[in-house]
């Protein structure tokens, strides 16, 4: 499968420390990886290098350019980021997921708005599109900002803990929905809540620093193990959960 | 027969300002509002009032001093909260209190009596000249303008700037610009409302909108037209019972508001919170 991007001996700093040291990563198409590691270890840094939000101090970031550019990446932000009581509707957010391909003079075109309604039909948050966003459930949020990643067709989708605003009863389906877009457009999920984490996921990335990257083949449904990461996994004894290797 | 002309004259330009102070208001004030920039636009407004003092001490239109005033404020407040070296709201009460001693300070400096003082405090029509009147026509075209082309992407900028700078690398100039014209209005608007109540001009309405609504485009309209009554109204209140215009129209605004959010909670008892869905 071809690569949309590859890191080489990448490291970025935030806030004048070292957050990421010589990683080496790269993404196909119709990946499915899960980044996971502990808080401030460098996972939410990652996706904004991939965005260009932060330039790297050492190494590289390719990109192909035939598969991807700045334009076709899809991005879940951490819910926090917007102001939930501004005067906008669901639809207006999930527009705004075409900026990227518009100029400074930006004007909706009616295709613009069949696109959304599209995206927001499928989503099926229909009712929704024109409410505001203050009127808005958690689940139903999450769905239009998912909407908003999804409107420009990205070949490669950035989700930042998901699971941090999905109501239990659209978590599911949620999950469904991203087994279903993995079979359009390549995807890195931010999680540290390994325990609910999608079992959809292919492949793992921990970041805390370095990358340690676990094709799907390493996989395996052994006993609980404790990993380079500090995580705990917590979970029930029906939910399926999988263990990876030690770090060497 | 000097008396109607001039009556009439005073009338024209009374409805005049209404219609500019309240389309200028309306769109800076939805934006103010909803960015949560009410603070910040108090610290410009009391800061321009320095560059009025200023104004007068050196022989300028204080307008001009104030301008000038107030858009560096709005700039090195927004500058430096772009930066995070500072706490911004320690940072917009100094420059509060420091724009109000310049000003004190310069007009008292100022050699003669200097007759405007109130009126740049709490605003009067008398004074108002027809080059106040056409400054604040033409700024309302260009707000008209400005909002009309860039509407998404100031929209969008103000609800979430992290996501915006994802795809825009113009989001800091995009902000600089759209204060620095929210800075201006305000200033163009004190000769109608005067420092200490223009801010009040600009937040109102935006709050009587914004109890019947929550989309952006429609707030801007139900506050330029609730800015429109409340001025007007106040305007012609104050000239039957000569009381001071600028304290009039906030009066009105107000009383207006209450009307607004009484008629609203009735909806709400009668029909449930459902029944009143903002639209």
């Amino acid at each position: 499968m071809a690569r949309l991007f590859e890191m080489e001996s990448l490291s970025a700093s935030y806030g004048g420390s070292l957050v990421l040291e010589n990683v080496n990563f790269y993404v196909q198409e119709h990946d499915f990886i899960g980044v996971i590691g502990p808080n401030g270890g460098g996972k939410t840094t990652l996706l904004k290098i991939i965005l260009g939000l932060l330039k790297p101090v050492g190494g590289t970031l390719t990109f192909n350019n035939e598969l991807l550019n700045s334009n076709s990446i899809g991005y879940l932000p951490q819910i926090s980021t917007g102001d939930l009581n501004y005067p906008v509707t669901a639809m207006d957010i999930v527009l705004s997921g075409l900026m990227i391909r518009k100029k400074v003079i930006s004007r909706m075109t009616s295709e613009d708005k069949r696109k959304a309604s599209t995206v927001i039909e499928e989503l099926g948050i229909k009712d929704l599109a024109r409410s505001p966003l203050s009127e808005l459930s958690g689940g139903q949020l999450q769905r239009v900002f998912l909407g908003r990643a999804l409107i420009g067709n990205p070949r490669l989708l950035l989700l930042d803990e998901p699971g941090n605003f999905v109501d239990s009863t659209f978590e599911n389906d949620f999950y469904e929905k991203l087994k279903e877009l993995n079979s359009r457009m390549a995807i890195l999920m931010v999680s540290h809540d390994v325990g609910t984490i999608s079992q959809h996921i292919k492949s793992f990335a921990c970041v805390n620093r370095n990358l340690h990257y676990h094709p799907s083949h390493e996989i395996t449904n052994d006993d609980l193990l404790a990993y380079g990461c500090p995580i705990q996994l917590i979970t029930h004894g029906e939910v399926p959960h999988t263990v990876l290797k030690l770090h060497n | 027969m000097e008396q109607s002309i001039f009556q009439y004259d005073f009338i024209i330009k009374g409805l005049l300002g209404a219609v500019f102070a309240s389309i200028t208001a309306g769109l800076a004030g939805t934006y103010i509002v909803s960015r949560r920039m009410v603070f910040l636009s108090g610290g410009i407004t009391h800061a321009s009032f320095g560059g009025i003092g200023i104004g007068y001490f050196i022989g300028i239109n204080p307008v001009i001093g104030a301008a000038v005033f107030g858009i560096l404020s709005a700039l090195g407040v927004e500058y430096l909260s772009v930066r995070h070296k500072i706490r911004e709201d320690s940072a917009i009460g100094i420059l509060w209190a420091f724009g109000m001693a310049i000003g004190i300070i310069f007009i008292y400096l100022t050699p003669g009596y200097s007759p405007n003082l109130m009126s740049y405090l709490f605003g009067s029509i008398l004074t108002v000249s027809n080059a106040d009147i056409a400054a604040l026509g033409i700024m309302s075209v260009v707000l008209i303008l400005y909002f009309l082309i860039f509407y998404r992407a100031i929209l969008y900028i103000s609800f979430d700037e992290s996501y915006a700078r994802t795809y825009s690398s113009y989001v800091d100039i995009f902000k600089y610009i759209t204060t620095s014209l929210m800075a201006l209005t305000i200033v163009l608007n004190i000769r109608m409302a005067g420092v200490v109540l223009v801010l009040s001009l600009m937040t109102i309405p935006p709050n009587i909108a914004m109890i019947f609504t929550r989309v952006y485009f429609r707030i801007v309209l139900w506050s330029v037209v609730a800015g429109f009554v409340g001025t007007a109204a106040g305007y012609i209140i104050s000239y039957s019972a000569g009381i001071p215009v600028g304290a009039t129209i906030i009066f009105t605004l107000v009383i207006i508001w209450v009307i607004a959010k009484g008629i609203s909670q009735v909806l709400i008892k009668m029909r449930g919170r459902d029944g009143v869905k903002k639209f």
